[in-house]
């Protein structure tokens, strides 16, 4: 609590003891006035004050002065209990409200506590501790274990796990070596590295998801707008509804006044859209705060509302379903064995820069020597030629085994498949593909399970390759052999095709993929960690590469809305009921104060309820 | 331009909503929003008038809520 909460925490208490006291006292008239006046005096002051303060400024329908009017207009007619219990209540709301308000804001900002406070620079042969924003490209900064990387750098010496899972909500520490490229807001945990800092700290991964947390909650939600806008009307509308309950039925039905003034004031007290303008933004800034803690960042309260109502989501296959680094998938050899096979292979292709070239080398365990390759020759289109060891060696797709006059049989795998022949003879294959991540399945079951009602999947890929993938993963479409501006279209189609309360999310990894990013209603980039792109382009970054992240995403969504619409319903249903019940003067100011604060109090609880995420481990 | 400024004392919500519907409706601002969670003003206005519009900003805070201070 702070130092202002402790002191109206004071107050109350001793209002309240006050208040116990001056009830037990048997007095009557003006004595009984006074009394009732010191405890009122001591609780309400403020409000009262304010109520003046703001009615000189011409603000009429501000919640102090409705306070001020109900309470004052109570003691008017002899409800001297009331009048004081009704004071005493607003403001144990007012307190809680403030409490809880500033626990929430706490929770997050401590979940978003990734700002590194400061960095050791290397300057002429001795480290200096400076701010990370005095820290230059190219300076070279040293991280100690247990510290966090100040800023987005290359390792220049030295080997370390980092703990990421402030940034991804993952558990797991990386690695990493001399050369990797290692992320601001990561701990480093084991060892002591030197890195050489790529990026000021302006651009860095760190001050980039703090400014777009801390910028999150410009963008509202329908529902949110919806409740200013209603809180707008709703005062004005109650307090209407009070003079005219005070003076109609009374010169109709020729009843007593007082009886009336008191309905009349038990509107007054009920008239303040407290709970619901409080509980809505609350609830989503507590989905957004829970979103982050998993690595999850939202760009907005509309992008949260967004996610709940998506039915459609379409997905980038490179980089997004697969892991967009192509890898040795199978090695089938003919009379050879898998390791020799490899090797061959990769001995044959060790002069070529080709990404298939690439993918076999990092697939041999021991280290090549390129000595024992003679008179390598690209065919252009085929393959390669090659002497290895003295023996001809021919590596490619088929045509070039048919140009060797080789009889080779075809792969049943799909992906991108090298024949071996040795001396006229074939020797096997290998095949190299695009892995699909581990979790890429179960993303899209899980998705279906939060009522996504098509899956579709774009890729650039060849036809056979796509559909495979896509039957592999059990997606409902796949469109194959696109370029950019076909995935655009596609994407535009879709969005025709949908129903009117549905939304459709792209889900890229943020490079190439920008235009169709901010063309779906929703735009959700994959493996956030390191890319700028994605975070600019997207609505909704993921920080690590998971595609199974989205259906956590909704869930959270889905939570959040419900828990907005609890809310809405709730407040808005007992203050219906008690303004009803308060005209037939059934429910009496008590009721009234209770359900003003008590609602409040528990749309409060309940928007906090959105902050909790399950299955999170960090 | 757009800046942001940071909201101390800002205690309710009602208010929050209140002070960016008067924000709004002042001559030059393109674009205001007032989060009472975050405790922040974002706003967007005309570059050349800027500082003149910021100043009827506060003061139209001032009229609604005089506790809450804008630290410009």
């Amino acid at each position: 609590m702070s130092r202002k909460q402790k002191k109206m925490l004071a107050r109350i208490l001793v209002a309240a003891a006050l208040f116990g006291a001056v009830v037990c006292i048997p007095a009557q008239g003006f004595v009984r006035l006074g009394l009732f006046l010191i405890p009122y005096g001591v609780i309400g002051w403020d409000v009262l004050w304010k109520a003046l303060r703001n009615l000189i400024r011409g603000q009429m329908f501000d919640e102090s002065f409705l306070m001020a009017l109900a309470t004052v207009g109570a003691l008017c007619i002899g409800d001297y209990p009331e009048s004081v219990f009704v004071m005493l209540f607003y403001q144990v709301g007012e307190l809680f409200q403030s409490y809880a308000v500033g626990r929430s804001r706490k929770s997050i900002a401590a979940l978003m506590d990734i700002r590194p406070d400061y960095a050791h620079v290397e300057r002429g042969g001795t480290l200096e501790q400076v701010d990370p924003e005095e820290v230059d490209i190219g300076d070279v900064i040293v991280v100690k274990p247990g510290e966090r990387i100040p800023l987005d750098g290359e390792i220049l010496e030295g080997a370390t796990t980092m703990n990421t899972s402030a940034l991804t909500g993952e558990s797991l520490p990386r690695e990493a070596v001399v050369g990797d490229q290692v992320i601001s807001g990561c701990v480093n945990l084991t060892g002591l590295i030197r890195v050489k800092v790529i990026k000021p700290y302006g651009e860095s991964t760190v001050a980039k998801i703090l400014d777009l947390v801390e910028n999150s909650s410009a963008k509202k939600a329908q529902t949110e707008n919806f409740i200013t806008r209603f809180a707008r009307y709703y005062t004005p509308a109650v307090v209407v509804g009070a003079v005219l309950l005070a003076v109609v039925p009374p010169l109709i039905l020729r009843q007593s006044f007082s009886l009336w003034l008191e309905r009349a004031l038990t509107f007054l007290v009920i008239s303040c859209p407290c709970a619901l303008v409080i509980s809505v933004p609350l609830s989503f800034f507590g989905g957004i705060g829970g979103a982050s803690k998993r690595g999850i960042l939202v760009k907005g309260s509309n992008y949260l509302e967004a996610l709940a109502q998506t039915r459609l989501v379409v997905f980038d296959k490179t980089g997004t379903l697969t892991r967009g680094s192509f890898e040795v998938t199978a090695i089938h050899p003919d009379q050879v064995s898998e390791e020799a096979l490899l090797e061959l292979a990769a001995l044959a292709e060790s002069y070529s820069d080709h990404p298939i070239a690439q993918s076999l080398r990092a697939a041999c365990p021991q280290e090549l020597d390129a000595g024992r390759v003679q008179q390598a020759e690209e065919v252009a289109g085929h393959g390669i030629r090659a002497l290895v060891d003295g023996r001809r060696v021919y590596a490619g797709n088929g045509k070039l085994m048919d140009e060797a006059g080789v009889t080779w049989r075809e792969c049943h795998r799909t992906g991108t498949v090298i024949h071996v022949a040795v001396d006229g003879e074939y020797a096997g294959h290998i095949v190299i593909s695009d892995e699909v991540k581990p979790d890429a399945a179960e993303a899209i079951r899980l998705l279906k399970k939060e009522g996504v009602r098509r899956t579709v999947m774009l890729t650039g890929d060849r036809r056979e390759v796509g559909e495979a993938v896509a039957r592999q993963l059990g997606l409902d479409e796949v469109y194959t052999q696109l370029m950019p501006a076909g995935k655009v279209e596609k994407v535009e189609m879709l969005l025709k095709d949908k129903g009117p309360h549905e939304k459709l999310a792209f889900v890229g990894d943020g490079i190439n993929d920008a235009p169709v990013l901010s063309r779906a209603d929703l735009g959700i980039a994959m493996g956030g960690l390191g890319s700028d792109a994605a975070i600019e382009a997207a609505d909704i970054v993921l920080m690590d590469d998971k595609p199974s992240k989205i259906a956590e995403a909704m869930r959270i969504s889905q939570k959040t809305l419900r828990i907005v619409k609890q809310n809405i319903v709730f407040a808005l249903g007992v203050k219906a009921a008690v303004l009803l019940l308060g005209a037939l003067g059934v429910a009496t100011m008590w009721e009234a104060v209770f359900a003003d604060v008590g609602v409040s109090v528990i749309a409060i609880l309940n928007a906090m309820r959105a902050l909790r995420v399950e299955g999170g481990e960090a | 331009m757009k800046k942001v400024y940071k909201l101390q004392d800002l205690d309710c919500a009602n208010c929050a909503a209140k002070m960016e519907a008067a924000i709004r409706r002042i001559d030059g601002v393109q674009e205001a929003t007032v989060s009472f969670m975050a405790q922040k003003l974002i706003i967007t206005a005309d570059d050349a008038r800027f500082d003149a519009i910021m100043k009827d900003v506060v003061k139209a805070c001032r009229r609604i809520e005089p506790d809450c201070l804008i630290k410009l």
